[in-house]
């Protein structure tokens, strides 16, 4: 059966430059430098957060390519799987924040 | 697209040998491990071993060309070639810098054949002044068990206690250990410095360990390696990996220029990796240890092969690491 996702289409990100191959250059130059250089943050720790990230708007492009850059920079299961924790925490912690809201607004309408 | 001398054309790339500045010499298949990765496939069950004959042919030529500064001894684990001490005494006393590529594990486990101790191997490396250069492919005992064998991390970890007991890989003493990275998997490695950096920190923390340097070294897709990519169906994304990461600055520091495999029965080739492809030396050259010429030797062609991308990845591999300086 298709699925929408097929990993070997990863391969064809360059692709989308193929239109406005200017805006295209743009991103891609910002992007390699944001994410692939050693900075005041590590190439592994970006790698780190970029699988954080990834997990967090559950691309499958970029768990793909993140896992493999952490991988590719010396990081073991046991960041990574840290790192998803992380993002896990932070989602629902995210969500249980907005618990605030729900307790201001009865705290207003109750007597 | 696999083809390694049409990159080399495409990128104006000539790659003759420029010296013959290393010996390399495997003297045996013969391995008390059976790494995953090992594109040797050396293990206990293995008998090729080198005689004295090709020993000591081998010192005839290291004593007839000053030229060639460094004898690389290599394996399955070379300490089990019952000449191994003899040629690396021998060596010594030409002034040559021996280096052994040495597994760790060999000095605590029996000899696979003889059943003899070989506890007595850290002495014998300080009294000889040998470069150690040891697998360690991560300072953790998941991913260093999972290449190497099972209980292979603890022996390393020993192991490398009993080295820098008698000096190696402390400052001032000039015993050279050196560590190899190999990826547990089919990825590239990362970049030498940073995961130095890492080993370093990491190793000295849980295990007051220390060591000189780390080398990292491309998976090549050669026997067991090639057998696990090709069993997870990831032979030909490997290669392109391999491919995609082609840098012509890493082609131009391969180590077959300066560099010269030796088998255990004699037969020359440009590399260890082109040794157990059977790919000997181009045609017309002495190919054997006993119509060794040096002159021909050293300005030779190279017999290149798809695999050679492997050693041309990135910020290249050798068998000392990255060859982008």
């Amino acid at each position: 059966m298709a699925s929408y996702y097929e990993s070997k289409d990863l391969a064809k990100f360059a692709e989308i430059g193929k239109n406005r191959p200017e805006l295209w250059d743009k991103f891609i130059a910002w992007y390699s430098e944001a994410t692939a250089t050693e900075g005041a943050l590590t190439k592994r720790e970006k790698s780190l957060i970029g699988l954080a990230v990834a997990h967090t708007v559950q691309c499958p492009y970029c768990i793909d390519a993140y896992t493999n850059q952490c991988l590719e920079t010396g990081a073991n299961l046991d960041q990574m799987t840290e790192a998803l924790h992380v993002t896990a925490a932070v989602r629902g912690g995210a969500s249980l924040a907005h618990g605030v809201q729900c307790r201001n607004i009865v705290e207003k309408l109750s007597m | 697209m696999m083809d390694f001398e049409k990159t080399l054309a495409r990128h104006q790339l000539d790659l003759k040998a420029t010296a013959v500045e290393t010996l390399q010499v495997n003297v045996g298949k013969l391995c008390n491990q059976a790494c995953k990765h090992c594109h040797v496939d050396a293990g206990p069950k293995r008998t090729e071993m080198m005689t004295r004959d090709g020993i000591e042919r081998c010192l005839e030529i290291l004593r007839a060309y000053p030229a060639i500064r460094n004898l690389d001894i290599t394996g399955g684990a070379p300490e089990l070639n019952e000449q191994f001490e003899y040629f690396v005494e021998q060596a010594s006393l030409l002034d040559k810098h021996v280096i052994v590529r040495h597994n760790f594990t060999v000095t605590l486990d029996p000899h696979p054949l003889t059943g003899r101790s070989m506890e007595s191997l850290p002495l014998f490396f300080r009294d000889h002044a040998v470069e150690l250069i040891s697998s360690l492919p991560y300072f953790q005992e998941r991913e260093t068990d999972a290449q190497r064998g099972q209980g292979v991390f603890e022996k390393s970890i020993e192991s490398m206690r009993r080295l820098n007991e008698v000096g190696y890989g402390r400052n001032g003493t000039g015993l050279l250990l050196n560590l190899v990275y190999n990826p547990v998997g089919a990825f590239l490695p990362p970049e030498q410095s940073a995961i130095e950096l890492q080993f370093k920190d990491e190793l000295r923390k849980r295990y007051n360990l220390v060591f000189d340097s780390l080398f990292v070294i491309t998976n090549m897709p050669i026997n067991r390696f090639r057998h696990f990519l090709e069993r997870a169906d990831l032979y030909e994304t490997y290669m392109q990996k391999l491919i995609n990461a082609f840098n012509p600055t890493a082609a131009e520091g391969v180590m077959c220029r300066t560099l010269i495999s030796v088998g255990y029965d004699g037969i020359l080739y440009d590399c260890d990796f082109n040794q157990m492809l059977e790919m000997g030396v181009s045609d017309g050259l002495p190919s054997t240890i006993w119509d060794f010429d040096f002159k021909q030797l050293a300005t030779r062609d190279i017999v290149f092969g798809s695999h050679c991308f492997g050693c041309t990845a990135g910020a290249g591999s050798s068998c000392g690491g990255t060859t982008v300086k």
